[in-house]
């Protein structure tokens, strides 16, 4: 490539082949169509590009989902080792109170949670095998086995929802123990992590309860496999981002 | 959804395996919520134009206030000491965010990115619409601050707590400010989506041969910038939602003890050093993404108009790389004053004055570019000349500044006002009326007017630099920024007269942009009609039709023999090679 003009020569007439980049767009021909996001039409080559381009979009997009959590981290951190005026005694004091965790909710809870991340797997390894053998399905007289429809999305709904709930008590219980959202920085900061997950966690319900609604709606097989793959995705990494979360509260108190 | 399983056999040979959304033909759909990254574009750029006219507005009314502060003005009486910082609130935050963040990545970038790269559209052209949507939500909410009550909020574009944390701060720190927040933390998710989309698409749609390393340099710095976004953005969001919880539900991240008007506040033991901290991570590599892709359009127009190729294509990627990268780490360099460790502050200065590296090495190559070139010096280049000069006048206070012995008298002074608006407002500015007067003809199918784009330009550039450059003067004079009322103390007495003169000059120069606003409207309908490629130029933008057709290329699909640059090729049969060219000469 050209960089500077005296370092361009002539060679050859002719050139053969353009040149292919390193770049998973550079060796492709061009993608044609909309892009990920605005539903599509019947092709399968296509749903593969869709597929992973919308995946890369995920990646993208989780990358600014962890910037948040870490953020709140960071100020998690640094308020827990920030020492405070004390306005009777005019000394230095710690404000950071040791909040009791309802520990053995909590813990159900992520049971429920990792629960619903293992059906909501198997939901995206369902529809996905839905969708490969859509065309197969649609030769007239050509019969597959018969497939095992176990609403793997509505339990995923279902425990996610539970997961959700679980939430709402274990704020209930804080509350009931004297810990509300501006008692201590401490359980402000559980309140805004959790807040912070749960808010994540129902915007994937919504994306799975449209993926159920398209399907009664009769779409594409193919484009629903791309919104409940993302989806299945997105869920797994709530989850870790959950567990992770539990073990800050939990272990730097 | 809108197009799903839309054919358009104008999309050529195969139309099963393409699936553009098909061109929309009712109003709404092409016009309002129009899913065409062109139309985006030209959303995010009006809007960008209506927000720069009213923070200029703001910016005329400070600077009367600031030389006659008794004057009476029609419709708007005397303006008051915290009036004032309403204004400079509002200046500030509608110009970082809703013109320098917007139009040069949200407008061009969402235009003509697609097309350079040789993608029919962005990635998620749903999302895309949804975060100019967002966008002027955002942009609404923070124009609402100005009409409730209190007005809008007092706290500076940096909205330093406990200022911005505490209502009964002042008249605009009620519902204005919460106003305010909410407007930012909006225009984050918007910025969130559109980086997304952004990364997304250089990665995923680039054309045949369109490798990384044959990107234009405008490409990558919006490639950056968005990385940039997307890593800043998230850290400002959470920022923001802390300190709504500090105003209005009694949390203690950034309020400290502190009485007001005799009262105890209800907070204990937050920091306000832990919001500069979350914002200037933030704020600076806002900076960057500010600055960015006017360097990105200054690099293609001064290649372009010296019919060169740019000189040292790889050193200007990894420099766009390198500035990208430091810049997440020199946020402690607007903090030198709180009282940080000087450890600390001497890491940070290390740090700061180690971006002046790639920032040399941009500049030296622009400069090697131009020279023996057979430079045309047609208005859009003068734009990305003037873009050099105030990059390089602003940026040499920078290393002033950077210094902690000498950022702690110059700190909160004119000589920072005069530094950030040189190298990141207006260069900045410079690098959209340089992509504006060269993408004009692309976007509208019509020339802008060369001679009043030259009065324009000559007036812009003298007038700022007549606003600015007095500025470092009265900082080293000691002249506080954001004081309402000077013209009362001794010690100042003596730089009124320079301070009538700014104004003065400021007058001149936001009289000056209305010939660019009529240039600008009357080109669209009444310029000359323009070529496919008026300029001459390589980039894929060039090659389609004027203005691009629905799909970017007509139903073809472009493949990319060539890198972005290639003007005066020796054997070449013309002066430029056009990256889609399949021509007989090999490059290196």
């Amino acid at each position: 490539m050209a960089t500077f003009s005296s370092s361009v020569t002539i060679t050859d007439p002719v050139i053969k082949d353009p040149k292919t980049g390193r770049g998973s767009g550079g060796t492709r021909p061009p993608v044609p169509g909309g892009g990920g996001d605005d539903g599509g039409g019947d092709d399968s080559s296509n749903h593969g590009e869709r597929l992973r381009r919308t995946r890369l979009g995920l990646i993208v997009g989780l990358v600014a989902s962890t910037m948040l959590f870490v953020s709140f981290t960071s100020v998690y951190i640094m308020r827990r080792g920030l020492p405070t005026l004390d306005d009777r005694t005019g000394g230095y004091v710690h404000d950071w109170l040791q909040v009791s965790l309802p520990t053995t909710l909590l813990l159900i809870n992520t049971f429920l949670l990792l629960l619903s991340s293992l059906t909501v797997e198997l939901a995206r390894r369902q529809i996905t095998r839905q969708a490969a053998l859509a065309p197969v399905r649609s030769i007239p007289g050509v019969s597959i086995g018969k497939e095992t429809n176990f609403p793997w999305l509505g339990a995923t709904v279902a425990l996610g929802l539970a997961f959700l709930g679980g939430q709402w008590m274990a704020w209930r219980e804080l509350g009931n123990r004297g810990f509300y959202l501006a008692t201590s920085p401490s359980s402000s900061m559980i309140y805004v992590l959790t807040g912070a997950h749960a808010i994540h966690l129902a915007g994937g319900l919504l994306v799975l309860l449209y993926a159920g609604a398209t399907a009664l709606r009769h779409k594409a097989v193919e484009d629903r496999r791309i919104v409940v793959d993302v989806t299945a995705w997105y869920w797994h990494f709530m989850a870790l981002v959950w567990l992770y979360i539990f073990a800050l509260l939990e272990f730097v108190r | 959804m809108v197009a799903q399983g839309a054919h358009d056999d104008a999309h050529g040979h195969d139309a099963h395996a393409i699936h553009a959304h098909a061109a929309p033909t009712g109003f709404i759909r092409k016009y309002i919520f129009s899913l065409d990254h062109k139309v985006i574009g030209l959303q995010y750029y009006f809007l960008a134009l209506t927000a720069v006219f009213v923070g200029m507005f703001l910016s005329l009314l400070m600077r009367i206030h600031m030389i006659w502060p008794t004057a009476s003005l029609p419709f708007l009486g005397e303006i008051k000491p915290e009036t004032y910082l309403s204004l400079l609130t509002m200046h500030g935050t509608i110009m970082v965010f809703f013109v320098l963040t917007t139009a040069p990545q949200g407008g061009f970038g969402n235009y003509f990115l697609p097309i350079q790269i040789g993608a029919p559209d962005m990635a998620f052209p749903v999302l895309n619409m949804l975060s100019f949507w967002t966008t002027f939500l955002a942009f609404m909410v923070i124009l609402a601050a100005f009409f409730v009550t209190g007005g809008a909020p007092l706290h500076g574009w940096t909205g330093y707590a406990p200022l911005s944390a505490l209502p009964s701060a002042g008249p605009g720190e009620q519902l204005g400010a919460d106003l305010w927040i909410t407007s930012i933390a909006i225009f984050c998710v918007a910025s969130l989506m559109g980086a997304l989309n952004f990364i997304t698409t250089v990665l995923d749609l680039r054309a045949k041969g369109m490798t990384m390393m044959r990107m234009p340099l405008t490409v990558w710095s919006w490639f950056i910038t968005a990385i940039l976004g997307l890593l800043a953005f998230g850290v400002l969001l959470s920022a923001g939602i802390l300190l709504l919880l500090d105003r209005n539900l009694g949390t203690s991240f950034y309020v400290p003890l502190v009485v007001v008007n005799g009262q105890i506040m209800g907070h204990k033991g937050g920091s306000p050093l832990l919001w500069q901290h979350l914002f200037w991570f933030f704020g600076h590599p806002e900076v960057y993404i500010a600055i960015l892709p006017g360097m990105g359009v200054a690099s293609q127009l001064l290649s372009t108009f010296s019919r060169k190729p740019i000189f040292g294509y790889k050193a200007m990627v990894y420099a766009i790389m390198g500035i990208g990268f430091l810049g997440f780490m020199v946020w402690g360099h607007h903090m030198f004053m709180s009282g940080m460790s000087p450890y600390s502050a001497f890491a940070f200065s290390i740090m700061t004055m180690a971006i002046g590296v790639p920032s040399a090495i941009k500049t030296f190559n622009w400069l090697g570019t131009i020279r023996g070139g057979r430079v045309r010096f047609q208005t859009p280049m003068l734009y990305a000349i003037g873009f050099i000069s105030l990059f390089v006048s602003g940026g040499l206070s920078g290393p002033f500044l950077a210094q902690p012995v000498l950022d702690i008298p110059l700190h909160d002074t004119a000589f920072v006002v005069a530094h950030f608006h040189l190298i990141m407002g207006v260069a900045a500015i410079f690098g959209m009326f340089a992509g504006t007067y060269y993408w004009f003809p692309k976007m509208f199918g019509r020339m802008m007017n060369e001679t009043w784009g030259r009065i324009h330009f000559f007036i812009t550039l003298a007038g700022t630099y007549a606003i600015f450059m007095p500025m470092h003067y009265l900082g080293m004079a000691a002249q506080p920024r954001r004081y309402s009322q000077f013209t009362e103390l001794a010690y100042l007495q003596h730089l009124i007269p320079l301070n009538k003169f700014i104004t003065y000059a400021a007058i001149l120069t936001i009289s000056a942009q209305f010939i660019f606003v009529i240039n600008l409207f009357w080109s669209m309908f009444k310029g000359p009609k323009a070529s496919d490629n008026p300029w001459e130029s390589t980039t894929l933008e060039w090659s389609t039709a004027t203005p691009p057709p629905h799909d970017n290329f007509g139903g073809k699909t472009p493949v990319v023999y060539h890198g972005p640059y290639e003007y005066s090729v020796p054997g070449a049969p013309k002066d430029f090679t056009m990256q889609t060219d399949p021509a007989t000469v090999k490059s290196h």
